[in-house]
Order: structure tokens, then sequence, then C-alpha cells
């Protein structure tokens, strides 16, 4: 912490005043509260993830050794509860199952870098919240993600640099060469100048061992200097003079996993254990989520200045966004509305259209059954003409018909009577 | 939430306390304290003394002789060090409190100073780009009370109240060295209780699981409110040197704890519950002052009604998230419904125009039937008439022959052909 400047003045003390206790305090409430460490295992499958974090935790973690034919990258994830004297830990350790595997290795990075994302938005998430409950959050960031490099002893794959490149501005990485022992001495040291060279040219920010702190500045700088490690997990122990040591047998020898002469285990286990877990927690926090929270928020167009570079209070910021929001979603409704006005004038049209055509074919008929009707009258009149014609021939006839029957009539009728009898 | 594993062996992360404690004393500390009473209380002595160092002094005067015409709030700050450890320390008082014959709201100014370190405090932590944020936030607040004897004054319980969820608030009986031990019994016993019946919060020691520590606890408890006494001046009390304050019938020391609380006062402040403190400010007062914020901003210009409703506990961002969602389905909704209107009033003007076209229909053909019928009719007249005509006709041409032959008869019988 830098002086402030301006009217700080320091002051002797005339005896002890017993702040000097602040760290113990400090130390008192974090133990009670328990500490969380979560790392990410990176490799491809069959280097030895499991067994190493199963050697450098001193216990045996979940799962089986996984398959090759895997169709992407899935991250399997898992939390454990360890206590060493009274310090509680709660390790999560997550595993990239499937990399490597695949004939298209394009994607194999996306995942992992979504599940980092992931666990700083929901970070960010909380933080943001308005009731927030943050000292008892439980931190699902990934603090470490150790590399497993194959032991080929040439360079690094190009998947390698691809995903280390991918994930260096997100997490601390620190990169292993796995399953050392296939390595002869001489090609170890090659191999590492190589692998160092090779992420320097591309640009790859590996996870540096802090320095400013004097109390542990010496270690770390050497120990820099020795990264990559080149590790050898094993559970299973030997034999060697009269103790039982973690170890590989093999008919030339046996590999000691703690022995600094064999493999760099020792060191790993020292950097990242012992010596700085604390400053990967701090640089999680303080630098890559940063980076992930300034990101996301400038996405969302959060500035700290508006243009004219006056800074922005929080609800100026808040409120801008908040109308800009609403004004969107207002247009949305307004354009879908109109949508919709439009489609009712259209289908009205087309109703009117069809009721116009169907007025018009009436109308045709009706003309047409006038025309038919006119012609039946016509023809009734026609009939009834002839009826009427009919009707005074029959009339006239009857009325000549009557007045020769009075002429000669009485013979005929006596006749007629005659005849009818 | 995880499994329980055991570990066959050291691994070593029982260090962490250790590298936590290394970087705690790299980044130094910080604490700010708040200092509030009338004139002379002894305020700036209890600090000197608290602290062991002229804080105040002449050069730099307590509250007391700085005596402004209104509610003034301002800071002092100092770098101590001490075993390593380096503290920047912060002192705020407020010259004038209580000082004035009208007292009113003579709080104010001091809860908007509060209320604008929060402030500060959470615009720098909401800043897009965020660097180092300083903490000056008001940790404790130690509010000294008059030794009357009696009980709190109207300012004092006035003050408390509106202080007591912005702050830690400490209350202490200052110059204790006026009160007899059972005065000050039976005036902390009064105190508290109307503490009590105001429901005024007083900072609070946390329980522990430690049973040795909690029945420390419980002790202090007891003392509440402590009851100090400060100085400025060391004297020689049998062989030893102390702080003290002499009288003619003897000396009241600082450190004597029968004499009085401060040194129970110093543990608890400084050497055991700093920090605690700091963590209440932090996730107690600070995140009250904060969600009350965010929920002003958030709800400004949404409807009373759901302003209404209990704190949400999103954030603002959250909050729009969840706006913009409720307003997809909102959308998607009025779409539905707007679509479901449209197509009933098409269906019913279809419909209509269906049975518009039937009965026009229909009554086309009522309409050619009837044509028909009549059509049918008049065939059927024309054929009973034609009928009726050509049975006429045959009759009368058969009438005819009939009187053709009868005439011829008449003709035949005249001439003498006889049947």
């Amino acid at each position: 912490m830098e002086d402030e400047g301006e009217g700080v003045r320091a002051v002797p003390l005339a005896g002890h005043v017993g702040f000097d206790s602040m760290p113990d305090q400090l130390v008192n409430k974090s133990v009670n509260r328990g500490f969380c460490f979560n790392i990410l295992c990176v490799g491809e499958t069959g280097l030895g993830k499991s067994t190493l974090m199963d050697t450098l935790f001193n216990t045996k973690f979940e799962g089986e050794p996984t398959q090759h034919n895997q169709p992407g990258v899935t991250l399997k994830s898992n939390t454990y509860e360890l206590q060493e004297s009274n310090v509680r830990l709660k390790l999560t350790v997550v595993n990239t199952v499937g990399f490597g595997d695949q004939i298209n290795k394009e994607d194999s990075y996306k995942s992992i870098v979504e599940f980092i994302d992931a666990q700083f938005e929901a970070y960010l998430q909380e933080e943001l919240k308005i009731k927030r409950t943050l000292h008892s959050y439980h931190d699902t960031r990934i603090h470490a993600c150790l590399y497993f490099i194959a032991p080929t002893g040439h360079s690094l794959k190009s998947l390698d640099l691809v995903t280390m490149k991918k994930l260096d501005s997100k997490v601390n990485i620190i990169p292993i060469v796995a399953k050392s022992d296939a390595i002869a001495k001489s090609e170890l040291a090659k191999f590492k100048i190589k692998i160092t060279s090779e992420l320097v040219s591309n640009g790859v920010q590996i996870y540096q061992f802090p320095t400013d702190d004097e109390s542990v500045a010496e270690i770390n700088s050497t120990m820099n200097s020795h990264l990559p490690f080149a590790v050898v997990g094993s559970t299973e122990e030997v034999k060697i003079g009269n103790k039982m040591v973690k170890a590989r047998q093999y008919p030339w020898g046996t590999v000691q996993v703690e022995n600094e002469n064999h493999c760099d285990f020792v060191k790993l286990r020292e950097m990242l254990i012992r010596v700085n877990m604390e400053d990967l927690r701090e640089q999680t926090h303080t630098r890559h989520y940063e980076l992930y929270r300034r990101c996301k928020l400038e996405e969302m167009g959060f500035k700290d200045t508006d243009p004219d570079s006056k800074p922005f209070s929080l609800q100026e910021t808040y409120e801008a966004k908040r109308n800009e929001f609403m004004g969107e979603l207002q247009k949305k409704e307004e354009e879908m509305r109109q949508m919709f006005v439009q489609r009712v004038k259209e289908k009205e049209a087309e109703l009117k259209e069809a009721e116009k055509e169907l007025h018009e074919k009436f109308d045709r008929l009706k003309k047409l059954h006038q025309d038919e009707k006119k012609k039946l009258e016509d023809k009734k009149k026609s009939l009834d003409d002839e009826v009427n014609t009919f009707k005074q021939k029959k009339t006239a006839a009857e009325l000549l018909q009557n007045q020769a029957q009075q002429a000669g009539g009485s013979t005929t009728l006596k006749r007629d009577k005659e005849r009818k009898n | 939430m995880g499994q329980q594993k055991n570990l066959d062996g050291y691994v070593g992360f029982a260090s962490l306390p250790n590298q936590v404690y290394r970087k705690s004393v790299k980044r130094g500390f910080e604490f700010t304290l708040m200092v509030v009473g009338e004139s002379g209380l002894g305020k700036s002595t209890l600090i000197n003394s608290l602290f062991l160092t002229d804080l105040y002094s002449t050069e730099y005067p307590g509250p007391s002789h700085r005596i402004k015409k209104t509610v003034q709030v301002e800071q002092s700050k100092v770098l101590i060090k001490e075993g390593g450890v380096q503290l920047l320390l912060t002192i705020v008082d407020t010259p004038g409190f209580g000082d004035a014959v009208d007292n009113s709201n003579c709080w104010q100014p001091i809860i908007d100073h509060i209320d604008s370190k929060f402030e500060d405090y959470l615009n720098s932590e909401s800043r897009v780009n965020r660097r180092q944020m300083p903490d000056s936030r008001i940790h404790c607040c130690l509010y000294f009370i008059a030794p009357s004897g009696h009980g709190l004054k109207p300012l004092d319980i006035e003050f408390m109240k509106r202080l007591h969820e912005k702050v830690n608030v400490i209350p202490l009986i200052a110059k204790a060295d006026t009160l007899t031990p059972e005065e000050c019994q039976q005036f902390k016993k009064q105190i508290m209780r109307e503490i009590q019946e105001h429901k005024i919060k007083i900072y609070e020691f946390p329980e522990t699981d430690d049973e040795e520590e909690n029945r420390l606890v419980k002790k202090i408890k007891d003392k509440l409110p402590l009851a100090v006494v400060g100085s400025n001046t060391i004297i020689e009390v049998n062989g030893k040197r102390v702080r003290g304050r002499q009288y003619p019938w003897g000396v009241a020391e600082v450190e004597n704890s029968d004499h009085c609380d401060f040194t129970i006062l110093r543990d608890m402040l400084i050497r055991t519950h700093m920090q605690d403190l700091k963590d209440v400010t932090n996730n107690v007062h600070y995140e009250n002052y904060r969600s009350r914020k965010l929920a002003a901003v958030t709800y400004n210009g949404v409807d009373n009604n759901k302003a209404k409703g209990q704190l949400s506990t999103k954030s603002p961002l959250a909050q729009m998230e969840e706006e913009r969602r409720e307003h997809v389905a909102k959308m998607k909704k009025m779409e539905m419904e707007m679509e479901q209107v449209f197509e009933m009033k098409v269906k019913e003007k279809v419909q209509k125009l269906k049975d518009s076209e039937a009965e026009l229909q229909r009554r086309h053909e009522q309409m050619k039937k009837n044509l028909e019928a009549q059509h049918k009719e008049l065939e059927e007249k024309r054929r009973v008439f034609e009928d009726e005509r050509s049975n006429w006709e045959l009759q009368q041409r058969l009438e005819q022959q009939k009187m053709e032959a009868s005439r011829t008869l008449e003709k035949n019988k005249k001439k003498g052909k006889i049947f």
C-alpha cells in the first residue's frame, strides 16, 4: 500500500498499541471461513493428470481413466473437502476429458474457454446483484491451470500453442512436462529450452511466481527458471533403503517422485501449494477476473466517462442503459403493431374484393332470372290469348249451334231422346 | 458440498494462513475511526491514549478546540507502524456536535459524511476500470456519553437511533473518573435499558466456536457501555510510569481495569476486533447502503406496483435481462392474441360472406324453382287447354259430321230415301 501523500503524517508510538495483531486477526478470520482453491488440468488423455493430482494431494480422487473416443472436449469438475491441521481447504479439480482425441481439434480449446468464462460470469452476476453475499460465495473461478505437455522431447504441438494462447489472458498457466520419466536428462534440458522459446516467440504469457515480496522473491525467481516443471506422478509406494517412497519401478531403476534429481515434482508442489497458492488466487481475482469483467461491461455498453470525459455516476450509467433498453423494447412493440395493422388492411381489402365479386355474380344471376321471368310472362300471355280466342270461338260456335238447334230442333230432339233411350 | 477426503501425508496447504499473513503485511492495513460527542468530553485525550501517540496536539488540535458554528466533519490521517505492521489510521471527528443551543439535525452532516464515503466506495467498485479501491468508509463510531449518572440525553438517543444501521456504534461513558463504581454501575444499567427500549443496535461482539473466547465476550458484554478515562500525561505510581490523572486524593490510572474500562476498549477495538469491525462495515452496513441505492436506480421509472414488492436480489443488469425476457414473452403473447383476434375476425367475415353467398344462392334456387313450377303449371295449363280445345274441336267436327249426316238424311228422306 502506497503512502497517500496529502495530509498523512507518520507519528511515532509511545508504547505498544497492539495493532500488530491485525494480520493475525485477518488470518484467524480466513481460517474460520476456510479456503478454496480450484485447479484446472488441461492435457491429452493418458498424460497422467489424475495421477498427478492424487500425488500432489496425497489422496485418491474420483474417476476412472477415460477412453480416447470422446466426441468433443468436456470438462469434469469435482469438489473435495480437505483438512490439514486447522486449515480447511475446499479443493475443486477440473479435468478436460477428451482433449486432443478428435481428428479435428480446432474447437478443442472452446469448451475450456467457455468453462473458465462461465465461472467468471457466475462471480460477476453475484457481484452485480442488488442483494449479494460475496463473503460466503463459493468461488469457482479457476486459480491455476496445469497444462500437461506430452513428453515428445521435440517441441510443443500446435494444439498446445493454440490452446495456451487462448487461455493465457484468462487463467494462470503453469506448463508442465508430463510423464517426464520418458525423457532422458540431456534431452529434457533441450526440451525445456525449446518449449520456453516457443512460448516466448508465440507471445504466450505463463504464470510467473511473484518476486515482489522479499521473503519469497529468491526462491520464486529460481523456480521461474526451472519452468516448465518436468513431473512424474505416482501413488504406488516402493521401499528405498528403509523408507517407503512414492515411485515408479522400472527394470533399469526406480524413479522416485520426491527426488529432486529425478523430476521437478517437489518444485511443483512447493510453488503451487506451499508458497504461491494465495498469490494464484489473488492474481485470478485482481487480474484475470478484472479483465473479464471489464470486457463484459464494455461489451454491454458501460463506460466510465461520458463523451465529454466527465465521469459517469453509477446512477447515470444505469439510467442511461435502462432508457436505451426501454426505447428498444418499445420500438419492437411498435413494429409488431404496425405489422398487424398492415395485415389487417390487406385482409380487409381482400375480403372486400371477394364480396364485390359475389355481388356481381348474383346480380348477373338476378338479371338472367328477370329475363326468364319475362319470357315466362310472355308465354303465359300468349296462352291466355289463345284461351281467350278459343273461348270466343267456342262461345260463338255454341251460339250458332243453339240457333241451328232451335230451327230444326224438335224432331232431332225426339230422335235424340229416342236414341238416348 | 464437496466430498470429505483424508490425506495420506503432508501436502502443505496448511501454509496458506502464512501466505495470507505475509501478503497482508505487505499490503498494509487501514482503519477509519469516528469520534462523536459534545465538546469537553475527553475525546482527543482518549484517542491519544488509545494509540499512544500525540495524534491531537497543540499543532493539531482536537475537535473541542476547533468549535465551529455548525457541525463539521473533519478527518486527520496518520501512518503508524508497529512490529512490521503498517496502519493508515484515519480519525474523523465532528467539532460542533451537540454544542449549539438548538441541536436539531446536528447528526445530519455526520450521516451525509458516512453516506458519501459509501457512495465513493460504490462508485469505485462499479467502475469498468477498477484499480485499487481505497477504503475510506467509517469502520467504527465511538459515541461519547456525558457522565451525568442519570441516563441518556434525548440527543444521545436520537443520534444512535439514526446511525446504528449505518455504522458500528460503540457508546462510551466519557470521563468515567467522575463516577464512583456504584454510580457507574447504575448508570450503565440505565443506559443499556434505554438502548434496548429504543431498539438501538450497538456493535455486537461476534460469537465464536471457542468456549474460552465466548466467556471473555460475555464478560465484556456485561460491562457495556464501557466507561473510559483518557490521559496525555505520564505519572509515577509505585515506581511505575503510568498514564493517569493526578488528583489530590490519588491517581486515576487509565490502564488499571479497577479504575475504568479503558484496557477493555483498547483490546477490543485494536487488538481483537479491529478486523471484525471492518468486516461488519463491509458485509452489513455497506451492503445495506448499496442494495438500497441500486434498488432505487433500478426501480426508477418502473411501476410503483413492482417497486412495492420485496427488494430483488438481482443485479440491475440481471433485472434488465429479466425484463427483456419478460418483454419477449409479453410480445409473443400479444402477437398470439393479435393473431387469434385476427383469425377470428377473418373467420367471421369469411363466414358472413359464405352465409351471404348461401343466402343468395338459396334465393336464386328458390326463384328458379318458382319459375320452374310456374313453367310446369303453364305447361299443364296449356296441355289441359289444348286437350280441351282439341276435344272440343273433335266434338265440333263430330257434331258437324252428325249434322251433316242428319241433314243428308233429311235430304234423303225428303228425296224419298228412308231407313
